[in-house]
């Protein structure tokens, strides 16, 4: 409801409602909540019961003050204004240790809320198979485990308990006034109407207005992000005036935006304290009246003054509290949508770990498409025996990263069957298929955090002197040694502080220390120099030849050091064989041959 | 940028933060206006709680409906007039800010804009969206609260305890006994809050850091199989950021319910000590009305002092970041006198030229070459040696440290930077694309292209037909909330995107690597072409890429060891003829993969 007018720009990329507000009560998301509050039985209490007496006392504070002003003026009584006193010295305590317990132990539950949620969320995030991750964008899925999560932490902390003292004060104010004098009370309230209708209308148009301030201000945050990302292309094509110009008016959009927010924030002051000060005449005047006529004391009417003063703050809460509400509704849709997202991919009942792999891969009529409608792997036929190295060669869409992903199980075939060892990879677990199978893909991604830890990444257990002798074998022991810290140097985000040919050096050394009996290379040295690439030539080759491995390269020389060259072309195996054999038999092979080649040209230069 | 010690001091503050009010001398009327609607709000502030005040004594002393209906007026016409003159000062106070928000944003982004390479290698992205992100806020926040409630607080303050001190110097005392307290309690606790609250932040920066890497790295922790461990380290962090919260919360409810406390036991032994006087006659009844409204009504105040404090150190720190930003002149800007048009044929010549990094550690070392108009230059080396540093200099994204650069005869410093940039055609190492669609992608530098244009340079670069058969063609969006593009895709889109400008000179610094070799070989031929015209520059790590160029120059550690044709360098013993051989062996069938053989240029 009413979810549509909000903030605008707000488009389903990933089929998933994104809207802002939410009805306000969806019974599935609060009875999906109610185990994360159960741990917390005792504290919930706690503050609840904080709750309870704090605002009991604080509607109590008025009527006291009143009595000991009729106390201490009708009956010039010292004793009973001792008395009146130390019950208001009582009435603050408690409701001072209440406030206290209610804030304190409400933020705790909420937060150990955060953490369960986000923490079962990231568990199931890491479950979901790579098909999952090809469709969504890394941003969208940070958004839900940081803001949704904490808009449901923000509505237990306030929302929650916070409504329920509202509506208890309402109440509990009105009851008291009746209960003093309930003329004065019909008076005096009878602004209330106007105040709750001016909270609902002007929430109402408020909530609008705040939610075109968000997204104004997403959209500035992100164009200059962007703008700084990619300044040196900007600079490169003299970008900068006219990107000066468009930042302008997105920063002018924003601008308007936030003045007319500002416009109607600001108009509700003026709306507040007339029906307050109107309300408060009333008293004044009305109970004036009363107290003249004897029938009510002085006291009594300072009390009403106080009611009057304090009544409008909890119905603007309420108000303020549907929204958030409506908010924290619409990002609980979002979270548990996403955990019952199920992953794809997953160990079958039967499923058992593969030990000591010897490495036999075969692939029987395997297909696969990323999408039901496109094929990208039709029918491949493959028996790879222990120790094999094969290399793929092929056009960039032929097929050969898809093939080598279906090894590692990031997707499951479409149609056919992989085994290993004669086991079908759909009952090997999960988990010792990754244990023994090494990967080092095109694009390296390293951690932040040392370098020592980024080589252990696959094998947390690996002594020191493993991982230096993985950095050796990656040629790149020499280049961490001269690091100012070493092994202990922190890796920026995303490798930022290396080369990318050093984070492919170092993405390969964590292969090493995983030591699988599986090998998949995914050009993995495209980024690396050529005399490098020379001193890690006879490490890496000894790494290929102990176990099955599968190469994905275009340089020839990795290529004709295989065992066996798989041709792709256009998702099929057209020719399998040695370089010499495939020199006579594939035409692709020799086109592709022929292309990456020195030929006659340079032969004539020696 | 960090020279803390210098800069610390209430002296520097306070420059900061007279510098901060000079983003308001624009709005000087509005200004005006602010504190006009502020004078006007305090004192209605006051007047309430004195009508209710009399009220209350009238009906005790002089019991007539008439002025009480005159009281009661009043209190009507106060609320409207506050209500009004509050509108105006949160208005036009919100409005200033938001204003003064916009100033520094659009400030920024120029500085950003405008700055050169060597600013941007140092200083992360995250860091510059900080400073124009949650800095502009605390500016903002100090403008459009800050500065108005100091002012608010002190008037009020000091009308509260002229008017409670005129009347009852003692029962003033007892009041306001409370006061310091309170200002005193807020203001510790916002001090010992910030730190906590920062290492909040710290935490769930920390937090996102981790989920971000674990999410966009998701196939090496599949691969790795290392879920459970990632969890935990999640886990563990969050746990962190819990326990810090928690401790954030529960200082902050104690001194919420301390300080509620404090105020109720002012309240109670001022209608104790009050009430005993009214008793005896001291003062009225109504005095004390009055009394108890006016602790209720300046408590408010008060306890945003703590607050004010906060915001204000906030602010300082901030406009000292902004400041930063905005007083650095851009390292690299055109001179007084350049002469726009000097670019007509293309001919570059290095002279002498050296550049340092920051801390002095030499890049280059007295490069000279020259190239004449139409000439294609390779420069081949290792990985570290220079080459790109080397080409980023003709364009200026990094100054010389020594020596000159001439494009045409003409120094490049006295070429405006847009007329340089504007001729030169460089097609970066690593290609940043914008999340728009390709069409804009291709026309970044030539906003006004014609379609048909686009379409040529994406032919050009091989992507035509790639483009057209993507269900929203040209229109399809690129990057995160689009489709993805593979390494060698994006390569060609930033040729196109470069063809498109007609540049005299065009400089590939490792362009083509991630392109297949066939499709390589086309977009090779289509420069070929072109090149007949430009002066080119190729960075490549391959001989095969290179051999063919009119001059080869060879780079070891930032110096020019060896340059010439490629039929002379091989005749001279040294580093070329060495790749080379080490290349061509490769090549021969020895089991080394050293070689490339994945060569950027078909020789046939």
């Amino acid at each position: 409801m009413m979810m549509s007018r909000g903030g605008g720009g707000h488009q389903n990329y990933d089929g998933w409602d994104n809207s802002e507000l939410g009805s306000v009560y969806n019974h599935k998301i609060f009875v999906r909540l109610i185990p994360y509050i159960k741990p917390h039985k005792i504290q919930t209490s706690l503050a609840f019961l904080g709750m309870l007496s704090g605002t009991l006392t604080n509607i109590a504070i008025p009527p006291l003050i009143g009595f000991i002003i009729d106390a201490a003026i009708a009956s010039s009584s010292v004793a009973d204004l001792w008395f009146l006193s130390i019950l208001f010295f009582g009435c603050v305590t408690i409701n001072s240790v209440g406030t206290y317990l209610q804030s304190y132990y409400i933020a705790k539950v909420a937060h150990s809320m955060l953490v369960s949620i986000r923490t079962d969320l990231f568990r199931h995030l890491q479950k979901l198979s790579l098909k999952f991750y090809d469709r969504q964008q890394v941003g969208r899925l940070m958004s839900r485990v940081v803001s949704d999560v904490e808009q449901i932490q923000q509505v237990m902390t306030g929302g929650i308990i916070g409504s329920a003292a509202d509506i208890l004060s309402l109440v509990g104010i009105i009851l008291v006034m009746f209960s003093m004098d309930w003329k004065l009370s019909i008076v005096s309230l009878s602004v209330v109407p106007a105040l709750i209708i001016l909270a609902f209308f002007w929430q109402k148009r408020a909530r609008v207005a705040f939610l075109a301030v968000r997204s104004a201000i997403s959209v500035v945050n992100g164009t200059l992000q962007e703008n700084v990302s990619g300044v040196r292309v900007v600079q490169n094509m003299n970008r900068e005036p006219e990107n000066m110009k468009i930042f302008e008016s997105i920063n002018g959009s924003h601008l308007d935006a936030n003045l007319k927010a500002s416009r109607l924030s600001a108009g509700m002051f003026p709306s507040v304290e007339i029906i307050v000060g109107l309300s408060t005449a009333l008293v004044v005047s009305f109970g004036g009246w009363l107290v003249i006529e004897g029938t009510m004391g002085v006291g009594t009417l300072v009390a009403f003054g106080l009611f009057v003063q304090r009544f409008f703050d909890p119905i603007r809460n309420l108000t303020m509290q549907y929204t958030e509400l409506q908010r924290a509704m619409a990002s609980g849709v979002r979270i548990f949508d996403l955990f019952d997202t199920q992953p794809s991919i997953f160990d079958s009942q039967t499923a058992r770990p593969i030990n000591n792999m010897r490495g036999q891969v075969s692939f029987n009529n395997v297909s696969f498409g990323y999408t039901q409608e496109t094929t990208v792997l039709d029918k491949i036929n493959i028996d790879v025996s222990p120790g094999e190295t094969i290399a793929l060669v092929g056009q960039t869409g032929a097929g050969k990263t898809t093939f080598v992903s279906l090894i590692a199980r990031f997707y499951d075939v479409t149609e056919g069957q992989i085994t290993i060892d004669g086991v079908d990879i759909r009952e090997i677990t999960m988990g010792s298929l990754a244990a023994q199978t090494g990967i080092v893909l095109q694009e390296p991604f390293l951690f932040t955090g040392s370098v020592e830890d980024n080589i252990k990444f696959g094998n947390p257990s690996a002594t020191k002197d493993e991982v230096v002798l993985a950095a050796r074998t990656a040629g790149i022991h020499e280049l961490i040694s001269q690091m100012p810290q070493g092994y202990q140097t922190l890796i920026q985000e995303r490798g930022s502080n290396l080369s990318m040919g050093h984070q492919q050096l170092i993405s390969i050394a964590r292969a090493v220390v995983a030591n699988p009996r599986l090998l998949i290379l995914d050009e993995a040295t495209a980024n690396i120099d050529t005399q490098t690439e020379r001193v890690i030539q006879s490490s890496l080759k000894k790494l290929l030849s102990t176990r099955t491995s599968f190469v994905i390269a275009h340089r020839l020389s990795t290529i004709r050091d295989a065992d066996r060259i798989a041709v792709f072309e256009d998702g099929k195996i057209s020719g399998l064989g040695t370089h010499t054999e495939l020199l006579e038999a594939s035409k692709k092979y020799r086109d592709l041959h022929s292309m990456s080649y020195l030929s006659d040209e340079s032969a004539t230069l020696t | 940028m960090k020279q803390k010690d210098s800069r610390s001091g209430l002296k520097y503050n306070l420059i900061i933060f007279l510098r901060l009010q000079k983003f308001l001398l624009p709005y000087k009327l509005d200004m005006i206006l602010v504190y006009g609607f502020l004078g006007v709000s305090s004192v209605f502030v006051l007047v309430i709680p004195a009508l209710l005040g009399k009220a209350v004594d009238i009906i005790q002393t002089q019991p007539n409906l008439e002025s009480i209906t005159l009281v009661a007026l009043g209190i009507i016409g106060s609320g409207i007039l506050r209500g009004m003159a509050s509108y105006g000062q949160a208005y036009y106070s919100q409005a200033v800010s938001q204003k003064i928000a916009f100033d520094i944003r659009n400030l920024l982004y120029d500085r950003f804009q405008r700055q050169s390479f060597s600013f941007f290698d140092k200083t992360p992205t995250a860091e510059l969206m900080s400073r124009a992100t949650a800095d502009v806020e605390a500016i903002r926040m100090l403008i459009s609260f800050a500065i108005l409630r100091m002012v608010q607080v002190a008037v009020l303050l000091l009308m509260v305890t002229g008017i409670l001190f005129s009347k009852n110097w003692q029962l003033a005392l007892v009041t306001l006994a409370v006061l310091p307290f309170i200002g005193f309690r807020t203001t510790k606790t916002s001090r010992r809050l910030r730190p906590i609250w920062l290492s909040v932040q710290e935490g769930i920066a920390a937090l996102s850091t981790i989920l971000q890497e674990n999410l966009s790295g998701m196939k090496v922790v599949k691969a790795f199989g290392r879920e459970t461990e990632q969890t935990e380290k999640f886990n563990q962090q969050a746990m962190e950021v819990y326990s810090r919260n928690v401790a954030a919360n529960g200082e902050q409810a104690a001194n919420t319910a301390l300080m509620t406390f404090a105020v109720y036991i002012a309240a109670g032994i001022q209608l104790l000590y009050g009430g005993s006087l009214v008793i005896e006659g001291t003062i009225s009844a109504g005095d004390l009305t009055s009394f108890i409204f006016y602790l209720l009504t300046i408590t408010v105040y008060v306890r945003m002092i703590g607050w004010l404090g906060n915001v204000l150190s906030r602010a300082v720190a901030a406009g000292e970041r902004i400041f930063d930003i905005l007083d650095l002149e851009p390292e690299i800007r055109n001179l007084h006198t350049t002469y726009p048009n000097v670019i007509k044929s293309g001919k570059i010549e290095y002279d002498d030229v050296s550049f340092n990094y920051e801390n002095g550690t030499p890049v280059l070392e007295k490069i000279s070459f020259s190239a004449e108009p139409g000439e294609t230059i390779a420069i081949v080396g290792a990985t570290g040696s220079g080459k790109s540093t080397l080409i980023n200099l003709l364009s200026r994204f990094y100054e010389p440290t020594n020596g000159e650069i001439r494009i045409d005869g003409t120094d490049i410093k006295k070429v405006p930077l847009e007329s340089l940039r504007g001729n030169i055609g460089f097609v970066q190492q690593e290609i940043f694309l914008f999340s728009t669609t390709i069409k804009e992608n291709i026309a970044y530098g030539k906003s006004d292209a014609s379609m048909e244009s686009i379409r040529e340079a994406a032919k050009f670069a091989q992507m035509d037909k790639f483009i057209s058969s993507l269900p929203n063609g040209y229109d399809s969006i690129v990057g995160e909330r689009g489709i993805n593009l593979s390494g060698g895709q994006r390569q060609r889109l930033a040729i196109a995107r470069t063809i498109l400008l007609d540049p005299k000179i065009v400089i590939l610094d490792d362009s083509l690597s991630s392109v297949d070799t066939e499709t390589e070989a086309l977009i090779q031929n289509n420069l070929k072409q072109m090149i007949e015209q430009t002066t080119t520059i190729i960075v490549a790590q391959r001989i095969a890429s290179i051999y063919k160029a009119d001059k080869i120059l060879v780079l070891d550690s930032g110096k020019i060891i060896q340059q010439g044709t490629h039929a002379n360098l091989i005749k001279q013993d040294g580093a070329y003829k060495n790749l080379y051989q080490l290349q061509l062996t490769n090549q021969n069938g020895n089991l080394s993969t050293a070689a490339d053989s994945n060569i950027s240029e078909p020789l046939r």
